[in-house]
């Protein structure tokens, strides 16, 4: 089923003004229940502009976006029920933390919904463990925590209000390989046992690769391509022309074709490299 | 290549207080004048303090930080020292003092003293030099990441330093951003000879430099060619590193006993490595297409 | 939103006005409004309506952004001239006392609005076509004199620098924060004055915060590039008269004589 779609999705900033812009147009896909999506393009492509249409941050000049089958500015005064169900981390969300406990940032989501204090404390402290925050974090000022560990705590925030849809932008900007890892593996088992939808969008195709069932290339605007993340990463070239940087393994995989080697170039990872690479010195003995 | 920037016995604790621990643990390193060292290391191994070492920003709790000679510690050298070690931070937006960039990128001369003329002419070959010329009258808050950085790297060039420390300048930007200023910083070493020491811990861009230093806790563990550096992928990983792809699957391949080189940097020496693997027996060379 | 507002804004451009020595500009926007106030009557005005819009023409700037700039604070502009219908006294037109009143208060409110717009106009004039580093520099420089009573020129000049650039910076900031808080549920468009500002902390606070990183960034980035005050600091750009200075302070000089003139010769009213 459904979760989201949009249709005809089309945003036009500064509309009537000398500045005008449009910043996408003509975009339409629908998300299903349960998937994990992943968005590329480069900067201005138009992907930051997308979600937040999809969760009623910003209103669509034409077009509409439907979460579970409902038109969500049907009711414009409801929107912010819309902001609840679809949970959108921005990029570098450390940035919007202010209360004085971490415990307490955590818990202004599930305060705005109106819920009763043992149930948010439920959820905080549910959205802390997946978030990977130990829980003698909880009660420390968030501006004593490391870089990384802000991140966590902020992407808990929107963890905790328990959304069926959750959008993180760029979650892994400047954290180190380490901390990357950690957050992505993070997410991924958040996803496995909350089994709900996840939108993520970043300029690493490999983390990308790692995570997404299905990938939206974005470019200019416009939706370049939907499809699952197999046949997207297999057209290197296309992406590449679109400005889009692949992986490094698959460049190699790439280049080896040239030279004549039958090898898969719809290769991104190291570990898929390996095998390819072992697969084919079977075949040669 | 003569020494330019020495670290002897360095020991730095941020609080005076007896028990913290260093967050620079005995740190000795030599720097020679023209070369392109890169610092890598995670977050928190002490590679941005280590960093701020290099022009006084901060000063060591024990041993000494010479540049051409001159003592870090010493108080009438500060200038000295700052004029000639320029240090790029990692937010583009907050090192941008004025709000047109030619202006932002005079204002290091303009401190220093130097006549309105000689400024000028200093600003606009600075601005040539990271290809920026044509920006020179916009307001930087609509550039794009990569480009304010290079207007940063700009500001500092101006005051025409023999050496420029980036610490982390491409963490906060995109891939497009971070080749930018990583190409704008390669062209600075090759002809203008401007020594770099580059902050970072993407190993796509250590891999760049002549020589690639790793710290973790305050301490050095590897400094060496990037090539005898990245031949340990274990050790590496161990200190929460990545290795670049090429180098892990040539490592990976070559743990399996194959017949691989010790140690490939890029993609095409990667590739080439593997070709000679798995073309058909027989055939000496195929021809590459075209 | 904020971003739109034009009042302030610099445009680049290359006219003759553009072409002037920002000092100049201030001096000779400061003595025009003295004299669009000292025109006491409809012929002066006239003139230095005239002259503000000769000038407006000669920045080559479209005039769309001139009304821009007036639409911000058009509501002070119809405020000022209702007042000053209702609460005209005839003071100024004592000749006739009686039905005057009324008479007096729309002059009034004619001199009045005509007065803000021209006013705005010739504001516009210097800050669109004057940029924010030229116009703290010659503040600078105006100021200059007053170093000998201790005050700190060119440490307020360089909090002018610092403010422009870190304004736009500082409301996209805002813009996010604000975003970022809204997709939690942040509500900050209903309920009384006391919930509206305590639905502001979770925006403040942060934006605090940040602006406290900033400077300590900013406050690195300038010691590295040995800033010292402002003690043996040379600047890249030499302000200098030009005879375009020359010639605008002496045609304004003409049309401030015709005003007097006419002030002293044509009755204070039509």
């Amino acid at each position: 089923m459904a979760v989201l779609k949009v249709e005809g999705l089309k945003l036009v900033y500064g509309a009537g003004t000398s500045f005008e812009k449009t910043a996408l147009s003509d975009v339409s896909f629908s998300v299903n229940e349960g998937e994990f999506i992943g968005i590329i393009g480069h900067t201005g492509s138009g992907k930051s502009t997308l979600v937040q249409l999809l969760n009623g941050l910003l209103k669509p000049t034409a077009g509409t976006v439907e979460l579970y089958g409902k038109n969500i500015w049907k009711e414009p005064k409801k929107i912010r029920q819309v902001r609840f169900k679809v949970g959108m981390v921005f990029q570098y969300p450390e940035y919007q933390l202010f209360e004085e406990t971490v415990y307490k940032d955590i818990a202004f989501g599930p305060a705005n919904m109106g819920l009763f204090e043992e149930e948010i404390d439920k959820k905080v402290r549910a959205a802390a463990e997946f978030a990977g925050l130990k829980e003698e974090l909880l009660e420390k000022s968030p501006f004593d925590l490391s870089g990384g560990e802000k991140r966590r705590a902020a992407i808990a925030g929107v963890m905790a209000m328990d959304p069926d849809v959750l959008i993180l932008d760029e979650p892994t900007a400047g954290l180190d390989p380490l901390g990357r890892d950690a957050l992505l593996s993070q997410i991924q088992s958040y996803h496995e046992v909350r089994k709900n939808t996840v939108i993520l969008v970043s300029h690493s195709m490999e983390d990308i690769a790692r995570m997404a069932d299905r990938v939206l290339v974005m470019n200019k605007g416009k939706k370049e391509m939907f499809d699952t993340t197999e046949n997207i990463f297999s057209q290197g070239k296309t992406l590449e022309k679109m400005g889009l940087r692949v992986p490094q393994i698959t460049r190699i995989m790439l280049l080896l074709r040239e030279k004549g080697i039958p090898v898969d170039t719809g290769v991104l990872t190291v570990e898929q490299g390996f095998r390819e690479i072992m697969h084919h010195m079977a075949l040669l003995s | 290549m003569s020494a330019f920037i020495e670290v002897k016995d360095l020991f730095f604790r941020y609080e005076e207080a007896e028990n913290t621990p260093f967050a620079l643990d005995g740190v000795n390193l030599t720097i020679d004048k023209g070369s392109f060292v890169a610092i890598v290391g995670h977050n928190g191994s002490g590679k941005s303090t280590l960093a701020k070492h290099f022009n006084s920003l901060y000063l060591p709790t024990t041993g000494d930080v010479l540049v051409e000679g001159m003592n870090t510690k010493d108080d009438e050298h500060l200038f000295d020292i700052r004029k000639s070690v320029g240090l790029v931070l990692q937010n583009p937006d907050n090192q941008i003092v004025a709000g047109i960039v030619e202006e932002d990128v005079a204002f290091g001369c303009e401190n220093l003293g130097i006549p309105p003329k000689e400024i000028r002419q200093r600003v606009d070959e600075a601005l040539r030099a990271v290809d920026m010329y044509e920006y020179r009258r916009h307001s930087p808050d609509k550039l794009s990441g990569g480009q304010k950085q290079r207007i940063a790297i700009a500001g500092i060039i101006a005051m025409e330093p023999v050496c420029i420390v980036l610490d982390e300048p491409t963490a906060m930007l995109d891939p497009q951003g971070r080749d930018e200023v990583i190409q704008t910083i390669q062209k600075l070493n090759r002809e203008k000879g401007i020594t770099i020491i580059l902050i970072t811990h993407y190993m796509e861009e250590a891999v760049l430099a002549d020589r690639v230093v790793m710290i973790d806790s305050g301490k050095v563990f590897l400094d060496g060619t990037p090539r005898e550096v990245f031949a340990n992928v274990g050790l590496l990983k161990q200190h929460r590193l990545d290795v670049p792809q090429a180098t892990e699957l040539n490592a990976k391949l070559r743990n399996c006993g194959f017949d691989l080189p010790e140690c490939v940097l890029g993609e095409e020496e990667c590739a080439e490595a593997l070709f000679r693997l798995l073309k058909p027996a027989g055939k000496e060379d195929i021809p590459t297409e075209e | 939103m904020v971003r739109d507002i034009t009042l302030g804004q610099f445009l680049p451009g290359h006219s003759f006005i553009h072409k002037m020595d920002a000092r100049a500009k201030i001096l000779l926007l400061m003595a025009i409004v003295v004299f669009i106030f000292v025109a006491g009557n409809y012929v002066s005005l006239l003139m230095m309506t005239i002259v503000s819009l000769l000038i407006v023409l000669m920045t080559r700037i479209k005039f769309r952004m001139y009304l821009k700039s007036m639409k911000v604070i058009l509501f002070v502009i119809i405020f000022t001239g209702l007042i000053n219908v209702f609460y005209g006294s005839g003071e100024v037109l004592w000749e006739w006392q009686f039905i005057r009143i009324t008479w007096g208060g729309i002059h009034n409110a004619i001199f009045v609005i005509i007065r803000i717009i021209t006013l705005v106009m010739v504001s516009s004039v210097l800050t669109f076509t004057t940029s924010p580093s030229d116009l703290t520099d010659a503040i600078e420089r105006l100021l200059k004199p007053l170093k000998i009573f201790h005050v700190k020129v060119h440490e307020i000049a360089m909090m002018m620098t610092i403010a422009l650039r870190f304004i736009p910076v500082l409301l996209e900031e805002t813009d996010k924060i604000m975003n970022a808080q809204k997709a939690r549920g942040a509500d900050m468009e209903s309920g009384g004055i006391i919930r509206r500002v305590k639905a502001l902390m979770p925006v403040l606070i942060p934006l605090f915060v940040s602006s406290f990183r900033r400077a300590n960034d900013l406050a690195m980035a300038m010691e590295c590039r040995c800033y010292n005050g402002g003690n043996g600091r040379t600047r890249m750009k030499v302000l200098h008269f030009s005879w375009r200075d020359l010639a605008a302070a002496i045609f304004l000089l003409l049309t401030f004589a015709g005003v007097i003139v006419c002030n002293i010769f044509v009755p204070a009213v039509m």
